[in-house]
């Protein structure tokens, strides 16, 4: 695995300090991830053609409604909210070489209790409180959930890839049982939960629709990254994911960290259910499941597991995903389509890293 | 209550289990040569929808659900075609690209099915079934478990031949040595990437097979989104299989039951959430692994590509 800290998207920032051969290889860096994704539009826009879509009118409403247009842009920026919280997390686990590929259960469970405690929170204390409690019990309850994966894996050894798919899956069932038994709603016919009024959501930025759950996102990457990178505890868990015998044999508590590992995990994409509720639905509505992370998965492993990287991809999705429901709505081509260009991206990339790897060790040669 | 233990009932209900069963049966199996071989095959969900997609358009427009299998078994073995070239041949992330995969077949497929048939939905007949004489005649198991398409029977037999070729043959063991220690099957002069890229096209071909029975055979119709999770579930079979393929026909028949439990509850009219059984399956491998968890037994080199001379 790995450990690879230099900046990808953000590095333009750093141009007027940094010599010329950074700048040489932020320039690198920037075809590296443009021209695979120019590619990718091409292949997809041949799909369109097939089909009978033009595809540059499709590409010209993606770029402005999920880019360019003001509402577009607020959009986007906040869709990123919840998709930086479990990026976040995936980020903690897979450095530490642990696949939790559960987040679609840890996700919509932390929402579900999000979505029940804070309408019930905000009529008994200041709404400020309100929020942090429930950002506090989503977290916890993700945890929890993520407690018999990581037990199991801690001590037994049993593979996480199993018990996490096998917990996202009952997650998603008993997500549902508690909108429709636990927390409905009793006001409305279709089952969800009670709805948090606008005025007690998270507040937007500024004079925009920009949910602030955007900046707490942020600040959740960042410092995934910046503990991952430069602090002791960060190094444990890189060592636990690069050799767990190597790790037990310089005295790490390996049960140990593995359970925190879950838990942290679990915790952020808990967040980001709470994030995605308490900003911007305002609740859950029975079979509501966004499944954001299977997205994400791949977007963290192309960003190497660089929260900076990670940053970009993640903004990435979320220009394609509302541009494409934009344009699904004008030009008559179903949503799905954003899923085959993500899809086409993600490979392009992986070859274009690939193919960059391969031409500097033949150079080095 | 009467009307829910009778006999009609009963059989109705295993029957539906057997129906549910089969695809996760096929690509458990699928899921497992993968696996056997080192390869961690995510992408096993974009097989099973590509199968069900033009397993369904071969069975429409040719009237044969012959031609229909076959089609989906090729349009599986077509998407691990592509996993095989990047994930075996020059060894790209089997995650990235399984997931990948995954997402771009489900988006493919809804996409041709809504330009296609999304006006019309159409439908194929329902499936000729081989009854098997004596057998069928006993009360409740025979409607239950003998009178089904013969690709179900030849489906359960697989699960022989798949143990026989596990145990049996030469290939058998090149593909355990792919995925427990490949260095050393490359030393004995066998092509790793050849194993590999066999197993995976294996899995594909099975993972669509099953795709195309979901649609043809269960559904008679094609919808996006069909498998609804079934390739995940066949990676989780697979796993807690061990590599046994008669452990993962009777999880395939749990799960089914389970399956089928809920739309035999909706039709009985009882009042439970269906998502409080779908729940129960994963309920019950749960406690079992908590209970009985032991190490799993995956193959050494799982999810790492090969590469000649790597350290």
């Amino acid at each position: 695995m790995s450990i690879d800290t230099a900046p990808t998207v953000s590095a333009t920032a750093l141009d007027a300090t940094s010599g010329a051969t950074t700048r040489r290889d932020i320039a690198h860096r920037l075809l590296m991830t443009l021209g695979p994704i120019l590619v990718a539009l091409v292949i997809a826009g041949c799909i369109l053609l097939a089909v009978g879509v033009d595809p540059l009118a499709y590409y010209g409403f993606v770029l402005e409604k999920g880019l360019f247009s003001p509402l577009g842009i607020q959009q986007t920026l906040t869709r990123m909210a919840p998709l930086l919280f479990l990026a976040a997390g995936l980020i903690v686990a897979f450095r530490a070489g642990m696949w939790n590929l559960g987040g679609d259960g840890q996700f919509l469970l932390g929402a579900v209790t999000a979505a029940a405690s804070a309408p019930m929170f905000v009529q008994v204390m200041p709404a400020w409180l309100a929020l942090v409690c429930s950002f506090l019990i989503a977290m916890v309850v993700a945890m929890i959930w993520s407690l018999v994966p990581a037990l199991l894996r801690a001590y037994q050894g049993v593979n996480e890839i199993i018990t996490t798919l096998m917990m996202t899956f009952l997650g998603t069932s008993l997500a549902n049982v508690l909108v429709k038994l636990a927390f409905r709603d009793p006001n409305t016919t279709v089952p969800q939960t009670r709805t948090l009024p606008v005025e007690d959501r998270l507040p937007r930025l500024f004079e925009t629709t920009i949910t602030s759950g955007l900046l707490l996102g942020l600040a959740a990457i960042v410092i995934v990254h910046l503990v991952m990178t430069r602090t002791a505890f960060g190094l444990k868990l890189r060592i636990v994911g690069a050799n767990p015998r190597a790790a037990v044999h310089s005295g790490l508590g390996v049960p140990g960290l593995t359970v925190a590992v879950f838990a942290i995990s679990a915790g952020l994409a808990g967040l980001a259910g709470a994030v995605d509720i308490i900003g911007v639905q305002g609740n859950v509505r029975a079979d509501w499941n966004p499944a954001y992370g299977l997205a994400v998965i791949p977007a963290v492993f192309l960003a190497r597991m660089n929260g900076f990287a990670a940053i970009g991809f993640v903004f990435l999705l979320s220009v394609l995903s509302i541009g494409g429901e934009s344009a699904a709505r004008r030009l008559g081509v179903p949503n799905h389509f954003t899923l085959v260009l993500v899809s086409i991206v993600l490979i392009v990339l992986a070859l274009a890293e690939y193919f960059d790897h391969r031409y500097n060790q033949s150079r080095r040669a | 209550m009467t009307g829910l233990f009778s006999e009609v009932f009963l059989s109705a209900l295993l029957f539906g289990a057997v129906t549910a069963a089969i695809p996760l049966l096929l690509a458990g199996l699928g899921e497992q040569i993968s696996e056997k071989a080192g390869v961690l095959n995510i992408g096993i969900e974009g097989m099973m929808l590509a199968g069900a997609y033009l397993g369904f358009v071969g069975a429409f427009y040719s009237g044969s659900l012959w031609l229909g299998f076959l089609t989906g078994a090729v349009g599986g073995a077509a998407v691990a075609l592509v996993m095989a070239l990047l994930c075996v041949r020059i060894g790209l992330n089997q995650i990235v690209i399984g997931i990948a995969l995954t997402l771009g077949l489900e988006g493919l497929t809804a996409l041709l099915h809504h330009f296609q048939f999304s006006r019309s939905y159409p439908r194929l007949p329902a499936a000729e079934a081989t009854v098997i004489p004596l057998l069928s005649d006993i009360p409740v198991i025979g409607p239950a478990f003998f009178k089904h398409h013969l690709i179900v029977y030849l489906a359960v037999a697989l699960v022989f031949g798949m143990s026989y070729l596990y145990r049996r043959t030469q290939l058998g063991l090149n593909l355990q040595a792919a995925g427990d220690k490949p260095a050393a099957l490359d030393v004995a002069g066998i092509d790793v990437v050849r194993t590999r890229t066999i197993a995976v096209l294996t899995t594909g071909a099975l993972a669509g097979l099953g795709g195309a029975y979901l649609a043809n055979v269960g559904a008679g119709l094609f919808i996006p989104f069909i498998t609804n999770g079934a390739g995940f579930l066949g990676i989780v079979l697979a796993m807690l299989a061990r590599g046994r393929p008669i452990w993962v026909l009777f999880g395939a028949l749990l799960f089914g039951v389970c399956l089928s439990l809920t739309t035999a509850m909706q039709v009985a009219g009882i009042n439970i959430p269906t998502d409080i059984i779908q729940m129960l399956p994963f309920l019950a491998v749960m406690i079992m692994l908590v209970l009985f968890g032991r190490r799993a037994s995956l193959p050494a080199a799982l999810g790492i590509p090969y590469e000649r001379g790597a350290r």
